[in-house]
């Protein structure tokens, strides 16, 4: 049985900052990571990132997680090894590798699992061809191979903006991006650098059909009406050999699910999301959560949380809690400030809903 | 317009632009920052402190002309790519657009590319006259692009395609 103060579950973003404050703050971190690598999403993220420069912004998701390990040699790093189990009685079971067995019993977890990607039904969705954006990023931006010749780019939110212009820079053609709704879901400057480079973004479009005998060789694309149904005569056929869908991402809840922490179901949040407290503590008093796993947001917010989270429950276990404080309230007013915009009152008000369930039902400390 | 499509509409940029007695004394810097997005490393980047975004960092950034001498290093600095330089006095009939760019092989020195539009659509021919790719742009190149005078609030890209994109 392998024995630590706080379990990082996950080394993202928000896994990796809750290691780093943690540690900073004279905790003993075990974070235990599934990839090879470090660094979860941020490993394909290759564009410059957003927010404040207090937190990165400006550079490239690439080189973050090297950022985030600074003087971090107190965190004990787990690599190839995914978490598999989490039981009532504070013991975690895991896996490094495909057969190394054990068991960890830390007193504090902080989940960061991050987000699965969500699917879309549509005849001829099951052709090879058919991929999610996060996987068209792995092959094209770790592996370096290029996923096919002609995208069609379904979601017109950041990730299908961003991916539809890492594939141009990787020389591939991208047909057109089309996005059920009537807005561009990313930020503005990100479409309009495909914008320039010829690329339409079709608003109130849907895929109908990917067409192939044994992969995609065209998809069938259509315009949507104000109740989001296909106008009949207005069907294009695109020739593509991929179709990259890029629809939304839901938090990866399995584990909090198993050892039954209260959840809630909120889709400003990307679906089923764990209860947590201002300082983002689970039903569970041992278990946070940051990131993606506590609600779907994006890579800036997930340091601020993970951050917050790691400081968190450094404090329940009995580090210095004036430090502690500190951090806890800078990440929190960070958190207000990234969310303060009109692009955060999605986020703000499932965040409201969440908090809102969450004082009915349990010890919820504001 | 922009909402749905990406691509911003002349009333868009054009009030962007500063005053006509700034376009005409020197190069500017035009920020196509149109959305509130919490984003500030284009304030901290001036060296004249030009821009101001302030302590709500999803405010749009504002520009003081006066201080801004279109030196262009806010344009690698901006991770949505949107800060382009105008000089209207480049030469006789030619300004001159320095344009952020992120795709390679990158255009050489010398040679005239394809400018196109915030629509991708081609304008007219460019030619490229200063390449900037120093280590602290972090691999966001800085193009200077030729470009005759009416196009110099067009132009904002290159084309994409070719040996060096554009030829």
């Amino acid at each position: 049985m392998v024995e630590t103060q706080l379990l990082v579950v996950g080394g993202g973003p928000a896994g990796l900052a809750a290691a780093s404050a943690a540690a900073s703050l004279g905790i003993e971190v075990l974070l235990a990571d599934e990839g090879l690598k470090l660094g979860g999403q941020l490993v394909k993220q290759t564009h410059k990132f957003f927010g404040s420069r207090e937190h990165h912004a400006g550079v490239r998701g690439i080189d973050i997680p090297n950022l985030l390990l600074e003087n971090q040699d107190k965190v004990n790093i787990m690599s190839n090894t995914t978490i598999i189990g989490c039981y009532e009685d504070g013991v975690l079971t895991a896996v490094t590798g495909e057969d190394q067995y054990f068991k960890i019993k830390p007193q504090r977890v902080v989940f960061a699992t991050g987000a699965s990607e969500k699917f879309l039904s549509f005849p001829g969705n099951d052709l090879p061809g058919v991929y999610g954006a996060g996987a068209v990023q792995t092959l094209m931006n770790q592996y370096g191979v290029v996923p096919g010749k002609r995208v069609l780019m379904i979601g017109a939110g950041n990730i299908g903006i961003i991916v539809s212009y890492q594939l141009l820079q990787a020389g591939i053609h991208v047909a057109a991006v089309v996005e059920a709704a009537p807005n561009i879901g990313a930020y503005l400057v990100h479409a309009s650098k495909l914008a320039r480079a010829g690329v339409p973004i079709l608003t109130r479009h849907t895929i109908v059909e990917a067409k192939g005998t044994d992969s995609v060789q065209s998809a069938v694309i259509a315009q949507l009406d104000e109740k989001w149904q296909v106008i009949p005569g207005t069907e294009k056929e695109l020739e593509v050999d991929v179709v990259c869908l890029a629809v939304g991402l839901s938090p990866v809840l399995d584990l909090l699910s198993q050892i039954g922490c209260r959840r809630k179901y909120i889709p400003e949040l990307g679906g089923d999301v764990p209860f947590r407290d201002k300082q983002l503590k689970t039903s569970i008093d041992w278990i946070y959560v940051a990131g993606d796993t506590a609600g779907v947001e994006e890579a800036s917010a997930a340091m601020v949380e993970g951050r917050l989270a790691g400081a968190a429950a450094a404090a329940q276990l009995g580090a210095d809690s004036t430090e502690a404080g500190k951090i806890i309230a800078s990440c929190q007013a960070s958190l207000d400030s990234l969310r303060r915009g009109p692009v955060g009152a999605k986020i703000r008000a499932g965040i409201a809903k969440l908090e809102g369930g969450c004082c009915k039902c349990l010890n919820h400390q504001a | 317009m922009l909402k749905s499509s990406g691509i911003a509409q002349k009333s868009d940029w054009e009030a962007k632009l500063p005053d006509v007695n700034r376009r005409k004394s020197g190069p500017y810097v035009v920020i196509e920052c149109y959305q509130k997005i919490p984003c500030n490393p284009c304030e901290g980047a001036c060296p004249n402190k030009a821009v101001t975004i302030g302590e709500d960092i999803n405010t749009i950034p504002c520009v003081e002309y006066g201080r801004c001498n279109g030196c262009g290093i806010c344009i690698s600095r901006c991770p949505g790519l949107a800060i382009f330089v105008v000089d209207e006095g480049f030469c006789p009939g030619f300004g001159k657009i320095l344009i952020p760019w992120e795709y390679l092989p990158l255009p050489t020195k010398g040679s005239v590319v394809a400018g196109v539009g915030r629509d991708g659509k081609e304008l007219c021919p460019a030619e490229v006259v200063e390449v900037r790719i120093a280590k602290n742009q972090d691999r966001t190149a800085v193009i200077g692009l030729k470009v005759p005078l009416d196009f110099v609030n067009q132009v904002r890209g290159i084309k994409l395609g070719g040996e060096e994109n554009g030829r």
